[in-house]
Parts: structure tokens; C-alpha cells; sequence
């Protein structure tokens, strides 16, 4: 399986850990964001994620290959899924394993709140009564 | 010489289309570019962020653009 990954399809949190799991690792840590049913009191049907591929996966990379930098990990997998989201389903999953589970816990919160900021991936929340691109306008 | 502006995202509702063709001089930044396109499309004021990547990766106003490069515009992101 790819460590970096974007794909239509519906991604697995437990094949990313299993991706980043080994003896050595004593601290896993898998992070899943999932859809949630509604936005500031509003009901969201699904999301639509839109994105630049090619960029995305340079900028996944130079997360997982910044986080080995700054931290002592065994492995880092980041999976993103595109096009149409149901409510529940995962929307990304990120998972690393370390040796204890400060650098893992450590690690793959820095690699999502990187990834929020820097790789071009777009979120579109659509609603009964319409459809709105998430953090665009202030 | 001619720029294809790829949109991705708002950007693409904006200028309601997948790409603009600009035609623009030699030694052209990515500044001039985004001065441009808010001048032709005041709804990018609107956005948190503008920026703009050159062949995959984000550059400064000051990078010059050269023929072929592929630029695409980058509205504020909003993955995971």
C-alpha cells in the first residue's frame, strides 16, 4: 500500500495502521477525520473534495519526510480521500508509528494541522438549500 | 506570450471556468498575474488567501513566469 495517497475510494483507518505497524513500534498513533452531520447548526448532506493531485501528494510528502525530521518515527502514512464524502466516512486518515508515543502523538498532530494549511485540497460542505467552499471567505 | 491560469476549487466558481488564457508580457510575476486576475474578478478580494503555484509549488510575487510553466491558482485550502 502507498504511504502517500489519494484516492476516490473509501480509505481504512485500520490498513493505514497496520501500513505503519511493526515490532520496533511501541507508540502508534492513527488519526481519522471523519464527515460530520452538520456545520454551525446546519445539516450537511456530504462533502465534495476537490483537488490539485499532483501538488497534493508533493506537499503530503514533504509532511511525512518534515515530520522523520523533527521527530524520531518508524513510518508515516497519509490517505485523502477526493470527490463525494457520505456523512460518517473518512475524509482523511494519518497514521505513524514511533518507538514511544509522545513522537507519534507529537508527530501526527503537527501532520495534520500542516496539512490543513498547506496542501491544496479543497472542501465543498453541501446542504439542502445549497453549497458553501469551506474556510474561503473570513 | 500566452498563460493558461488553472482554477481549482472557488477559484474555478469565480472565473466560472476551469482555466483563463492571459496574454501577457515576457518577465511577467506571479504578482502581475494575481493583480490581474482581482482586477478581472473583484471576488477574489473577497478570499482569506490568494496564491498562486508554479509547476506544483507555491512561489512568491516575485517569481517570474516563464512559457509552459503551469500555474494554477490556490483559493484558501481546506483538506482533512
Amino acid at each position: 500500500m502507498k504511504e502517500i495517497f489519494i484516492t476516490s475510494d473509501k480509505l481504512s483507518a485500520q490498513a493505514c495502521t497496520d501500513v505503519v505497524s511493526f515490532s520496533g513500534a511501541g507508540g502508534i498513533v492513527t488519526f481519522v477525520g471523519t464527515v460530520r452531520d452538520s456545520t454551525k447548526g446546519k445539516s450537511v448532506k456530504h462533502l465534495e473534495f476537490e483537488t490539485y493531485e499532483k501538488m497534493a501528494l508533493k506537499e503530503m510528502q514533504k509532511i511525512a519526510d518534515d515530520a522523520k525530521q523533527k521527530w524520531v518515527l518508524f513510518k508515516m502514512v497519509i490517505h485523502h480521500r477526493t470527490g463525494l464524502v457520505p456523512i460518517g466516512e473518512e475524509a482523511v486518515v494519518i497514521a505513524c508509528s514511533s518507538a514511544h508515543r509522545k513522537a507519534a502523538f507529537e508527530a501526527c498532530e503537527y501532520a495534520i494541522n500542516t496539512l490543513k494549511e498547506t496542501v491544496p485540497i479543497w472542501k465543498k460542505e453541501v446542504f439542502e438549500d445549497g453549497e458553501v467552499w469551506v474556510s474561503a471567505h473570513p | 506570450m500566452k498563460v493558461e491560469v488553472i482554477a481549482f476549487g472557488i477559484a474555478k466558481d469565480i472565473i466560472n471556468a476551469k482555466s483563463v488564457n492571459l496574454e501577457v508580457s515576457e518577465g511577467v510575476t506571479v504578482g502581475n498575474i494575481k493583480e490581474k486576475l482581482v482586477n478581472d474578478y473583484p471576488a477574489f478580494n473577497a478570499l482569506v488567501s490568494l496564491k498562486l503555484a508554479v509547476n506544483a509549488e507555491y512561489v512568491e510575487d516575485h517569481h517570474i513566469l516563464n512559457e509552459n510553466d503551469e500555474v494554477v491558482l490556490i483559493p484558501p485550502v481546506s483538506g482533512g
